[in-house]
């Protein structure tokens, strides 16, 4: 059994992703997948198949129908306003579509990037062993590129939402903190310590000239000590190097494997999500933390993340944003994996 | 210059990079291949994946479960086999075309390095080379052996995309690109070669640590070559070393 999931408008930037294509590093093959795991899993686990794959919707918004049948969606991300035939429902939410139809997504309050989960699998081939987009060398999705109008993709043994409309809390979604923690290096011996001292007190603004590759920040020009080049090495999720220019690039889900301009610091993982995030024009800054501070900071996200989604189903009254809240904080519990 | 004992740098939270040296040079890269084929045999759990590169490796693993110390104890243990000698396998034979209609920026790199586009492109080809990594976008393959003479920095920024097959320079290195990107590197001849294919099994030809010569062509043979190159053909000549 299948149906068709239409494209019906699309804004630049928005791929198909799994959690990402892994073990071709070596190769040059960079990972892609979600640009904020962590709303990516909300909506995984909430369709029922943690390792399934969702659309990312970028900031640019999406409007969707099926065709031959329901397909319902979980979605989660950034607090986009999502519509279905016109009618609010909340950004965090699984529901079904039916033929005829149309849910729209744009960009909300925050947030730069919502998941589309379908309950069903996307039938498209594979690219060694992932669905992940990464468009810059065309690979994985749909062609390897952006979703664009007009894009149809079939949709197997596709199921409605368990309920008719269901919201989904999380939570370790949420709006994301304005200051993001780095461990520092390993190339800050390329930096003078009052260079670094101006880099972690500077508010930075992230560029329009930023994609799923790097967030590029606007601020002072981080000052090299000895020149921009270092000797290329590998490029972990987070980087933060600093190029001539110095304007710092935040290396993001479609970074290049390695790179050849020193690293002055790195995000930590679990403050990943909150980047992504951001908008072009959002502020930011940064607070130096110890690898330490990083991992019980990760193991805390880890543990929330395996807790799971709650899911409470809502009534097809008026959905006010007030009603929506009473509903979330009185509402039944599903249980998200079974 | 190699380090007495190799350097353990976090990359974050979730990489650990070994560094052998702060250089380009054969000794240190054989290192970090050695520690790449020690590290695989061992299939240490936790371990993601490994990145090997010029002067160090990198290694993604997952802190919720393998800790840091574990996983630096047991690179300890593993570090006499990366002290062991390296032998390339192969060498390999690439075409290359050094006129300016295809190497785009080889008029400016050449101005530069005060020199002429035929001085650059004879010291260019005149070079015995050696994969030491890929990187930066897939089938990308680095290249250490560049003549000193041919040492520039990169461009400050980034620029636009690069073409297929691009043989580039760059802070003293020089690599052969395969799809268009956006990089700093100057754009001095290019391979009709397809280096790395969806649809082959491993996707490149070129092993890290091989052998490599450019052999140049002229723009004709290289519209030719280029086609010969789409339908599938592999130009490269391979001659196994041991």
């Amino acid at each position: 059994m299948s149906a068709t999931l239409r494209i019906r408008s699309a804004g630049p930037g928005s791929t198909l992703q799994d959690a990402g294509r892994f073990g071709l590093l070596r190769f040059g093959v960079t990972p892609a997948g979600p640009m904020d795991q962590g709303a990516f899993m909300a909506a995984l686990l909430a369709s029922g198949d943690p390792h399934g794959a969702a659309i990312e919707v970028s900031l640019g918004g999406m409007e969707l129908s099926a065709e031959g049948g329901e397909i319902g969606f979980a979605i989660a991300g950034g607090a986009f306003d999502l519509k279905l035939d016109g009618q609010a429902v909340p950004a965090a939410c699984a529901l079904t579509l039916a033929p005829g139809s149309r849910l729209t997504l744009r960009a909300g309050v925050y947030g730069a990037w919502c998941y589309v989960a379908p309950f069903g699998r996307f039938d498209l081939p594979s690219a060694f062993g992932s669905l992940a987009t990464h468009t810059r060398s065309g690979i994985g999705g749909l062609e390897g590129r952006m979703l664009r109008a007009g894009d149809a993709v079939r949709i197997v043994d596709p199921r409605p939402a368990p309920q008719e409309r269901i919201a989904i809390s999380a939570p370790w979604l949420g709006q994301a903190a304005e200051r993001l923690r780095v461990i520092l290096g390993p190339q800050q011996d390329y930096f003078s310590p009052p260079t670094i001292e101006t880099f972690l007190s500077s508010p930075w603004r992230l560029s329009p000239r930023s994609d799923r590759m790097a967030y590029r920040l606007e601020g002072p020009p981080v000052q090299h000590l000895k020149g921009h080049d270092i000797v290329s090495d590998g490029l972990a999720f987070g980087a933060i190097q600093i190029p001539g220019d110095g304007a710092p690039l935040v290396l993001m889900a479609d970074r290049q494997p390695t790179g050849g301009y020193p690293k002055i610091a790195h995000v930590i993982t679990a403050d990943l999500g909150a980047l992504a995030q951001k908008r072009p024009g959002d502020f930011l800054s940064f607070e130096a933390v110890t690898w330490e501070q990083a991992i019980v900071a990760r193991r805390a996200r880890a543990r929330l993340i395996e807790a799971g989604v709650t899911l409470t189903p809502l009534g097809g009254a008026e959905l006010t944003a007030e009603f929506l809240l009473a509903q979330n904080l009185i509402g039944g519990v599903i249980g998200a994996e079974e | 210059m190699l380090y007495e004992r190799p350097r353990y740098l976090d990359a974050g939270d979730a990489a650990l990079v070994v560094e052998f040296g702060d250089s380009v040079h054969p000794a240190i890269n054989a290192r970090v291949l050695m520690l790449d084929a020690a590290l695989r045999d061992a299939a240490l759990a936790g371990v993601e994946e490994t990145v090997p590169t010029y002067r160090s490796l990198m290694i993604h693993y997952d802190l919720l479960s393998l800790s840091r110390a574990k996983l630096l104890a047991r690179l300890e243990e593993l570090a006499p086999q990366a002290a062991q000698v390296f032998a390339p396998r192969a060498r390999w034979r690439l075409p290359c075309c050094y006129d300016p209609s295809l190497a785009e920026d080889i008029v400016e790199a050449a101005e530069l390095l005060n020199m002429t586009p035929e001085r650059l492109a004879a010291l260019h080809a005149g070079g015995d080379y050696r994969a030491y990594m890929y990187g930066f976008a897939p089938g990308w393959c680095y290249l250490g052996g560049l003549p000193a003479q041919l040492a520039l920095a990169r461009r400050a920024s980034p620029r636009g995309p690069t073409p297929r097959g691009a043989a580039l320079i760059g802070g003293g290195l020089t690599l052969v690109a395969t799809n268009p990107m956006p990089t700093g590197w100057y754009v001095i001849g290019r391979t009709p070669e397809i280096l790395f294919a969806l649809d082959r099994d491993p996707p490149t030809l070129i092993e890290p640590g091989d052998a490599i010569i450019f052999e140049p062509v002229s723009a004709d043979v290289f519209q030719s070559l280029e086609a010969r190159a789409s339908s599938g053909e592999v130009l490269a000549r391979r001659e196994a070393l041991s």
